[in-house]
């Protein structure tokens, strides 16, 4: 393995087109994944930071906030089920926002939620007309002490605050107490104004596991649908189906990366079929030669992976917040580079054969 | 029984002495459409602890296989190999491999060094593949080196070395293992006359010197001068 190495050291030149080739696949793999993780995390973030256990929504709604009803009755049936700890209606109304300074059509697509517990980030539910934002809504100019006028009934609410990772459905949330989630639900939306004490979910705490909680409730209510907060999240229009998809074409670039793996290193075996005769005369196994093979594999993928990881922390470092949702994590961009080893080594194991027929009788009587 | 007419016991009193033998060894090739071709027709050779033997013989002649089992890369097909004492005619594949790492030199007609390591390197690549012995096998590289007149090429690629060179470096590599025998496969065929008997005059002294059998195979009637002994063959059939 060891002389593997030192050719990798003396002729990197032999190895250029390779690693050229890997580095970009590397970059694909780990942009589409980081490109999935931050278009799940703009679609999931506020369902994510709800500070509770399971999620219930009306039977009806298919897991939508915008079509669940939860109203007091039911939730009276809720919180007298066994290992119930506390209750928090959560309302939600989304809304083009005007920010002071932007243009009269130039909105900010915001999500309005109201809560009875607030949310992880947010330290108290803010009081009547006040709202916290998410960091996202930056980009669009908003600050703390920002008047925005929401929908086309122009409600004001102020900004006294921001906080991370809310956002929903690619827009930038505001958290306010559910009084004002009400007024402005009923100014901008007079069709779809819910009474006093009805929410369109209801955030439950338990003292036991959630799925089993959820299945209690659920029991119990006989017209409710509730969910863990990860079930929740995953649940969430068109979720899974960016999951899907972006796991299908990370998945198709995976094997790309095997073929061109596999490709150029069967090139390279049948280039050194002699050179492996020879060795193999000279007492090597056929598990040194391929384990030689995988280690120079190994290191040119691990080069192409910290070249494409860092050219992807460049790229995030230029977009600005809100830009593109790329979330670039260590986790992503080592999950990536296992992957591409995988795919490394799945990719020489089609030398092996060729390593394992070579004869070593073909290095005698040879080369006249 | 008397010893004298058991096989077995002859060998092993032979063997004591002597690197290599071969004992009514067939190789037969069987062909595609179902024929077989005899490659090495009941070939009985004993070579000494220090003896050169030159094998010759004209192309197809069968000195390849012959070489190829004395070097435990071929198995015959019937009849019994012993190389330094050791039995080696019914070794699996993995088993010829380690007799390969321990017992047996090679040096090749084309040189085959390995083209991105340094002298020093080739002649470490042995230790490598085999026991590891690290820094015995570094410092008996330097001094194969310096014996071969390449202490101060020891850090030049086969590229930066002349043809002889090159051939010294094969030598000394083939040297690496302390073996019972080397298997030099045409070692001048690819130098012109003067380079290739400087080559056999170091191939004698590196031999004699560590008392070393070894067949140098060729089919170059002025290099058997070198050998103690010439073994024609033809047809695969050896004639003394």
């Amino acid at each position: 393995m060891r002389f593997a190495l030192r050719e990798l050291r003396r002729r990197p030149g032999r190895f250029a087109t390779a690693t050229v080739i890997l580095t970009l696949i590397a970059i694909l793999l780990m942009f589409l994944g980081s490109l999935l993780d931050g278009l799940i995390r703009s679609s999931t973030g506020a369902i994510r930071a709800q500070d509770g256990d399971v999620l219930v929504y009306s039977d009806a709604s298919r897991a939508s906030l915008a079509r669940s009803l939860i109203d007091p009755g039911v939730r009276a049936e809720i919180e007298s089920v066994p290992g119930v700890v506390d209750t928090g209606g959560v309302g939600l109304v989304q809304l083009g926002a005007r920010v002071p300074g932007a243009g009269e059509r130039d909105l900010a697509a915001v999500a309005l939620f109201g809560v009875e517990i607030p949310p992880a980030g947010v330290p108290e539910v803010p009081p009547p007309g006040q709202v916290y934002a998410d960091e996202v809504l930056r980009s669009d100019g908003i600050a703390i002490g920002t008047e925005l006028l929401l929908g086309p009934a122009r409600s004001p609410v102020e900004v006294i605050g921001f906080v991370t990772d809310t956002s929903f459905i690619g827009q930038g949330a505001l958290w306010s107490d559910a009084a004002t989630w009400r007024e402005v639900l009923e100014q901008n939306r007079p069709g779809a104004r819910v009474g006093d004490e009805v929410f369109q979910a209801l955030l439950v705490r338990g003292d036991t596991d959630a799925d089993g909680l959820a299945a209690s409730i659920d029991t119990a209510t006989g017209s409710t649908e509730s969910l863990s907060i990860t079930d929740a999240a995953n649940a969430l229009p068109g979720v899974e189906e960016q999951q899907g998809t972006f796991n299908q074409i990370i998945g198709v670039t995976l094997v790309i990366a095997v073929v061109v793996i596999g490709l150029f290193f069967a090139l390279i075996t049948v280039e050194r079929t002699a050179l492996y005769g020879v060795l193999k005369a000279l007492g090597a196994h056929t598990s040194t030669l391929f384990a030689g093979l995988v280690a120079q594999a190994a290191v040119v993928t691990l080069i192409a992976a910290v070249i494409a990881a860092g050219a992807l922390i460049a790229l995030d470092a230029a977009i600005p917040p809100g830009g593109l949702p790329l979330d670039v994590t260590p986790e992503r961009i080592i999950v990536s580079t296992v992957l591409l080893l995988i795919a490394a080594i799945a990719g020489c194991a089609f030398s092996l054969r060729r390593i394992l027929k070579i004869d070593p009788a073909s290095a005698i009587g040879s080369g006249s | 029984m008397n010893t004298a007419d058991d096989p077995t016991q002859n060998h092993q009193t032979a063997t004591a002495e002597q690197a290599l033998v071969l004992d009514d060894v067939r190789k037969v090739y069987r062909m595609g459409d179902g024929h077989e071709v005899v490659a090495l027709d009941r070939a009985r050779l004993s070579v000494g602890s220090d003896e050169i033997v030159a094998l010759v013989g004209p192309s197809g002649s069968g000195k390849t296989t012959l070489c190829s089992i004395a070097g435990g890369i071929l198995s015959a097909t019937s009849g019994r190999v012993i190389v330094g004492g050791r039995d080696i005619t019914d070794y699996s594949e993995r088993q010829l491999t380690a007799f390969r790492q321990d017992m047996v030199g090679f040096v090749f007609q084309s040189v085959n060094l390995v083209p991105f390591l340094t002298a020093r390197e080739n002649l470490l690549v042995v230790d490598e593949m085999g026991k590891r012995t690290g820094a015995a096998a570094r410092r008996r590289a330097d001094q194969l080196l310096d014996e071969l007149g390449l202490g101060d090429r020891a850090r030049n690629l086969p590229s930066q070395l002349s043809g002889g060179q090159r051939q010294r470096v094969a030598i000394g590599r083939a040297l690496m293992n302390e073996p019972e025998l080397v298997l030099f496969d045409e070692p001048t065929s690819a130098l012109d006359t003067q380079l290739g008997e400087q080559v056999m005059e170091i191939i004698r002294t590196e031999m004699k010197s560590r008392q070393t059998a070894a067949i140098v195979v060729t089919h170059d009637e002025r290099i058997t001068q070198y050998c103690d002994r010439t073994v024609h063959i033809t047809d695969g059939v050896l004639e003394a």
